[in-house]
C-alpha cells in the first residue's frame, strides 16, 4: 500500500489547473477535427445527392436547353470548353514551368535565382480574377474579341507558378551523385541534366503537372474575362472565339432562378469534382508510388 | 527570366489601362463609397471595406480552427490516422471554388438566411454588428466561406512549420515535466510562432483574393454596411460581377479595382512569405 513505487507514481501525478487546461487544449484540437471535416463532408455530400441523379450520356453529349427553364441538356459544351483549353494552357505552361524549374535548380545562381523564386512564391498567390483581367487588358482588347486562346493563356499563367515550384521541389530530390556520375563519365552539362536528371525526376515532375492542371481545370473568375461563354458547343480545333467551360456552366447555373438549370449545375459540379479529384489522386499516386515527391 | 518578364506585363497593362480613370477620380478613388458608374462616379470605399470586414471574419473562424486542426494532427492524432486525416483537410483545398459558390448559394445562404442570422440579429439587442434584416446573402456568410477556403491553406503550412521544432526542445518540456499542452506552449508554439503568423497571412491573401464563392453569396450591394447580415460586395466579387456589362470608363475603373486589389494581396503575400522563410531558414 504504502510502497515506494506507488508513493512516487502519485506525486508526479499532474493535478488541478494544468490537467484542465491540458483537456481543455485536447478538447480544442479534437474539436477543430472534427469542425473542420463537417464543411468537407457536407459539400461532397450535397454535390453527389444532388448531381447524381443527373449524370448520364445525355449529359455529358448535349449543350444545355434554349430555355434555361426546361429539363434535360447537357453541359457538354463546357466540358469540351474545359477540355480544350486545358490542353493548349498546358502545351503553354508545362515547357515553360519545366524549363524555369530545370534552370533554376541547375543553372541558377545567386541573387537572381532568389529573386526569381521569391516571385515564383509571391505568383502562386495572385487572385485568379487579376490575371483574368490582366488577359482581358493585354490580350482581348487588342484582338478585339473574346477567345479561347486567351483563357488559355490565363490558365497558363495560373498553372505556371505551381509546376514550377512543385517540379523545382522534385528536382532538387534528385541525388547530386547522380549528377556528378554522369559529368565524371565526360557527359556534357545540358545532356546529363536532360538524360540524367530528367528523367530520374519524371515521376515527380508528372505529379507536380496533373496538380497544376487539377487546380487551373478549377478556376472561373480567368474564364469571364477572356471567354465568356458559349451557349454552341464549338469545334475541336476553334480556338478564336467565345467558348464556354465546365466552371462557367456552373457558376452561371448557380446565379440562375430555374431549378433546371440549378440541378444542372449541381451535376454538373459533380462531374468537375470527380475530374479534378482522379487527377489529384492519380498525381498523388505516382509520387507515393515512386517515393519521389512528399504526400 | 519569362516569369519576371510575365509579372511585369501584368502590372504594367492593367495599370495603363486603368490609370486615367483613377487620376480623373482622385484620391476619391478610394475615399469615396459613392459607386454608379452610369453617372460617373467611381467611389470604390465600400468594396474595400467588404473585401476587409469579410477577410476579418474568416480569420477569425478558420485561424482558431486551423492551427487547433495543425496541433492535432501534429501532436494528438495517432500515427495511423495522421495521413488521411491530413489527405481529408488537403482535400478541402481541392475543391474548385466555383462549388464552394454553388454549394454556399444553394445551400448555406437558406440556410443561414432563415434559420440563424435570423434569430441571432433579434436576440442581439441592436449590437451594431448583428443588425437586422438579416439576409442569408452578407459578408458573414461570405466570411464563413473564405475561413473554408482559408483553412486548408493555414493548417497545411502550420503543420510544415510545426514539423521543423527540434526535437530537443520538445524533450527539453517533456523532461521538465510538461502535459501536452504545456510542451505545446512553451517548446512549439514560441518556435514557430513567426511561421504560423506567415501561415495565417496567405490563409489572409486567399481569403482577399477569392472571387467567384463570394460573388455568388455576398448579395452585390454597393454601399457601406456595419452589420455583418448585410448584403455588400468585395473588391473581387465586384469586378466578377459587374465586368460583363460594363463599358468604357466602368471597365477601367474595374480593372483599377483588380490593381489596388493585387497590391493588397501582394503586400500580405510577400510578408507572409518572408516570415515563412525566416522559420524555414532557422533550420538550416
Amino acid at each position: 500500500m504504502n510502497d515506494p513505487t506507488e508513493i512516487a507514481v502519485r506525486r508526479t501525478t499532474i493535478t488541478g489547473r494544468r490537467r484542465a487546461r491540458n483537456h481543455a487544449a485536447t478538447a480544442w484540437m479534437a474539436g477543430s477535427m472534427l469542425l473542420a471535416l463537417v464543411p468537407l463532408v457536407l459539400i461532397l455530400g450535397y454535390v453527389v445527392s444532388k448531381g447524381a441523379s443527373l449524370i448520364s450520356w445525355e449529359f455529358v453529349s448535349q449543350a444545355e436547353p434554349f430555355s434555361f427553364n426546361e429539363r434535360g441538356g447537357g453541359f457538354w459544351n463546357g466540358i469540351k470548353g474545359t477540355i480544350k483549353m486545358m490542353a493548349l494552357a498546358s502545351v503553354i505552361a508545362i515547357p515553360i514551368g519545366v524549363a524555369s524549374a530545370v534552370w533554376l535548380v541547375e543553372f541558377g545562381r545567386g541573387w537572381f535565382a532568389s529573386a526569381v523564386r521569391f516571385i515564383v512564391d509571391v505568383m502562386t498567390g495572385v487572385p485568379s480574377v487579376f490575371v483574368g483581367v490582366f488577359v482581358y487588358s493585354f490580350l482581348v482588347l487588342s484582338t478585339g474579341h473574346f477567345s479561347t486562346w486567351s483563357a488559355s493563356v490565363a490558365l497558363a499563367l495560373l498553372m505556371l507558378p505551381i509546376i514550377v515550384k512543385g517540379c523545382e521541389s522534385v528536382l532538387l530530390l534528385v541525388p547530386d551523385d547522380l549528377r556528378e556520375a554522369s559529368l565524371a563519365l565526360g557527359v556534357p552539362r545540358w545532356r546529363s541534366v536532360l538524360g540524367v536528371v530528367l528523367p530520374t525526376a519524371a515521376p515527380g515532375l508528372v505529379t507536380a503537372i496533373m496538380l497544376a492542371v487539377a487546380r487551373a481545370a478549377g478556376e472561373t473568375a480567368p474564364l469571364l474575362f477572356t471567354t465568356f461563354g458559349s451557349r454552341v458547343v464549338t469545334g475541336w480545333t476553334s480556338f478564336n472565339g467565345p467558348d464556354s467551360a465546365l466552371p462557367l456552366l456552373i457558376y452561371r447555373g448557380a446565379r440562375s432562378a430555374y431549378a433546371p438549370a440549378q440541378e444542372r449545375a449541381w451535376a454538373g459540379a459533380l462531374v468537375l469534382i470527380t475530374m479534378i479529384l482522379v487527377l489529384t489522386i492519380v498525381a498523388r499516386l505516382i509520387a507515393t508510388r515512386t517515393g519521389k515527391v512528399r504526400a | 527570366m519569362v516569369v519576371l518578364l510575365v509579372l511585369g506585363l501584368m502590372i504594367y497593362f492593367t495599370t495603363m489601362r486603368s490609370l486615367p480613370v483613377v487620376q480623373a477620380t482622385g484620391v476619391r478613388f478610394v475615399t469615396s463609397s459613392d459607386w454608379l458608374p452610369s453617372a460617373g462616379h467611381l467611389g470604390t470605399l465600400s468594396f474595400v471595406y467588404g473585401t476587409l470586414v469579410t477577410a476579418a471574419v474568416a480569420m477569425v473562424i478558420a485561424v482558431p480552427v486551423s492551427i487547433g486542426v495543425a496541433l492535432f494532427l501534429s501532436e494528438l492524432a495517432p500515427k495511423r490516422l495522421r495521413t488521411p486525416l491530413a489527405y481529408l483537410i488537403d482535400l478541402l483545398a481541392a475543391v474548385p471554388s466555383v462549388v464552394y459558390g454553388l454549394w454556399g448559394v444553394l445551400v448555406l445562404v437558406p440556410l443561414l438566411g432563415n434559420h440563424v442570422w435570423g434569430p441571432v440579429s433579434e436576440h442581439s439587442g441592436g449590437f451594431p454588428l448583428f443588425e437586422g434584416p438579416a439576409t442569408g446573402r452578407s459578408y458573414a456568410t461570405a466570411g464563413i466561406i473564405l475561413a473554408i477556403m482559408a483553412l486548408p491553406i493555414i493548417t497545411a503550412i502550420t503543420r510544415e512549420v510545426i514539423a521543423t521544432v527540434p526535437v530537443a526542445h520538445r524533450e527539453a518540456a517533456l523532461a521538465l515535466g510538461a502535459t501536452r499542452w504545456e510542451v505545446i506552449r512553451l517548446a512549439v508554439l514560441p518556435y514557430a510562432r513567426s511561421g504560423i503568423t506567415g501561415a495565417v497571412m496567405l490563409g489572409l491573401g486567399r481569403a482577399m483574393g477569392e472571387t467567384i464563392a463570394v460573388a455568388l453569396v455576398i448579395g452585390g450591394s454597393s454601399t457601406i454596411s456595419a452589420s455583418l447580415f448585410h448584403p455588400g460586395y468585395t473588391m473581387a466579387s465586384v469586378i466578377a460581377n459587374e465586368f460583363p456589362e460594363a463599358t468604357g470608363d466602368h471597365i477601367n475603373a474595374l480593372i483599377g479595382i483588380g490593381v489596388l486589389l493585387f497590391a493588397l494581396t501582394l503586400i500580405v503575400n510577400v510578408g507572409a512569405r518572408l516570415l515563412v522563410w525566416r522559420t524555414a531558414r532557422k533550420l538550416r
